[in-house]
């Protein structure tokens, strides 16, 4: 129970001194908003391209939501050196970097159903599949978040973080098939776009709104979540190995 | 973790010779950063309620030795024992027994200083009312009420430590760390942390203190241990070290200059003395009897000096350990001015 508080704490801390900032909330608004309006202007397809560009409009909200927030926030506080305190606290490892990433995801799923509140002016959203939705925006926000983690235990300074987070982001974001089918790629490329975990989040989200699932969703769920095991077991064994050193 | 060199082993199990569980019992402690190594088998015995000090130059492990003993750090063999539990078995509950004030203010400064305690408790498992009432009296004790609702951020150095002492026990602690507590603020905070550590420590919390001003030591602690390059070269109560010190009679010579050129002709002519020149115009000089300041004066004035003051100098620590480490007191006073504040 006592461990529960702390995570608690920690989560709530987060979201009300850097997640719920001003700042944070507009680009979790303007963001979306920006993306949705460039697709829909480029698109020239009208309202009905709503329905079509909405899932990448959520993954890319998630996306740039999460990664780089959080991993800044970790290298931010290590560099003050407040993460010491947490450190020192009787907190298991595992809890409390748990905690700091829990944060992460639920700011990343807020951020993803803005697009959705918005597109609900626009058209009829009775075709979603909104448990799929709800799970695979879940899931892609906290693959997001733990990659951030991972960014974030990987780096010494802020600037560092920002830096890594986009040479992750930029190039998920144009290999995982959201503005090009991954079939459409060079032959050479796909692999590499199956590797990402965008990739199955962006698949998932488009077959929840009504479109047709370019891979198996079940697998496609596997491979999401094997993905946030993976990057928080990797990020767990950094933080024992480097920062517990 | 090894276990190595442990007298509490002989007696059959680690700590066997820990007069009180409250206390630390530290065996073999060792940690290597590549090449160097920081902590050397470190043996370290902290006993209930007192105030023991951890003294030497920045660099001797001072602080490497608080991150191993806190779980910042994870040690290369040894053995530590917190309130008789096992760090590296059960170092959930050892922390819980800890409480760490670091070196630099490492709080939240977007939060205000109340929501730095409480979230400081939150983080031991305390409910809710219970932190707030507990971050409420700290706020009072540690003469912050009035900046409570203030961010962090904008508090002044001296505000900072004091509150950042204040997170370390929130969650009242049997034993908290305090690394270099005074370093780097101005003299009238540095007095209100020191009445507040002999506060707790009269309370009955049991303190390790890190740091390089030795007569902050000598006014605080119950025992200190001396650390050279990752070393303990002496542990013993400040009292007896001072005993021990007392055998040396010293006084301090002021004089309008020439103190290198001076002192030794004065130990040509007194071979009982030891002369050594602190300044230009400062030479200190030490007999194993209280040396006669008539003849002394006189032999300086006949060779053009002019005596302006020459005063008995009490036996002090940093006497203690600059005999002991043989680090020299001008190599403390350099790493103090850098340092700055404080003492």
């Amino acid at each position: 129970m006592k461990v529960w508080i702390a995570a608690w704490s920690i989560l709530a801390k987060d979201a009300r001194t850097y997640y719920l900032k001003p700042p944070n909330v507009s680009w979790g608004l303007i963001f979306p908003l920006a993306w949705t309006g460039m697709l829909f202007l480029r698109s020239a397809a009208g309202v009905e391209s709503v329905a079509e560009l909405l899932p990448g409009v959520m993954a890319v909200a998630v996306l740039f939501g999460t990664t780089s927030l959080l991993a800044v926030v970790v290298a931010f506080e290590r560099r003050g050196r407040s993460f010491e305190r947490l450190l020192v606290a009787p907190i298991p490892l595992v809890v409390l970097l748990l905690a700091k990433t829990g944060g992460a995801i639920l700011f990343g799923l807020v951020n993803a159903f803005v697009p959705v509140i918005l597109a609900a002016f626009l058209i009829d959203l009775s075709i979603v599949d909104w448990p799929a939705l709800i799970g695979a925006a879940a899931l892609l926000s906290a693959s997001s978040a733990f990659l951030g983690l991972f960014i974030a235990v990987s780096v010494r300074e802020v600037f560092e973080a920002q830096a890594l987070s986009n040479f992750f982001r930029f190039p998920m974001l144009f290999l995982c098939g959201l503005f090009l089918p991954v079939e459409q790629l060079p032959a050479w490329m796909r692999p590499l776009s199956y590797a990402l975990p965008l990739t199955y989040g962006a698949d998932l989200l488009r077959g929840s709104i009504g479109g047709v699932n370019r891979l198996p969703p079940a697998a496609s769920f596997a491979l999401l979540a094997a993905s946030c095991a993976a990057l928080f077991a990797l990020s767990l064994r950094v933080v024992r190995r480097r920062w517990i050193a | 973790m090894t276990t190595s060199t442990a007298t509490g082993h002989r007696l059959g199990r680690p700590g066997a010779d820990l007069p009180d569980p409250a206390a630390i019992w530290v065996r073999g402690l060792a940690k290597r950063f590549g090449d160097v190594r920081a902590v050397d088998g470190v043996d370290i015995d902290v006993l209930s309620g007192e105030l023991f000090g951890l003294l030497g130059p920045n660099g001797a492990g001072k602080t490497t030795i608080l991150h191993l003993l806190t779980g910042l750090a994870r040690p290369d063999g040894g053995t530590i024992l917190i309130g008789g539990i096992d760090c590296s078995a059960r170092p959930g509950a050892a922390r819980r027994l800890l409480g760490v004030v670091p070196d630099e203010s490492n709080l939240y400064p977007e939060l205000t200083g109340f929501q730095n305690l409480s979230f400081s408790a939150s983080l031991y498992g305390m409910r809710r009312k219970r932190r707030e009432v507990r971050a409420r009296e700290l706020l009072e004790t540690f003469g912050l009420a009035g900046a409570g609702d203030r961010k962090f951020g904008g508090y002044s150095k001296g505000m900072k430590r004091r509150l950042t002492i204040a997170a370390g026990m929130i969650h009242e602690p049997r034993i908290l760390f305090l690394d270099e507590p005074t370093t780097g603020i101005d003299v009238a905070s540095a007095r209100q942390i020191r009445r507040l550590i002999t506060d707790l420590r009269d309370a009955g919390t049991t303190i390790v203190l890190t740091t390089h001003y030795i007569e902050e030591a000598q006014r605080l602690c119950d025992r200190v241990a001396f650390i050279v390059a990752g070393r303990i070269v002496r542990t013993d109560g400040v009292a007896r070290l001072l005993h021990q010190a007392g055998g040396v009679h010293a006084m301090e010579v002021a004089l309008s200059g020439g103190a290198a050129r001076l002192g030794p002709a004065l130990v040509e002519a007194f071979p009982e003395l030891r002369a050594r020149a602190l300044a230009d115009g400062l030479l200190r000089v030490e007999a194993s009897s209280p040396p006669r300041v008539g003849p002394l004066v006189r032999f300086l004035e006949d060779r053009g000096a002019q005596v302006t003051e020459a005063r008995r100098v009490q036996p002090s620590l940093e006497e203690v350990f600059v005999e002991v480490t043989g680090i020299e007191s001008e190599a403390l006073r350099q790493e103090k001015e850098k340092a700055g504040g404080g003492a």
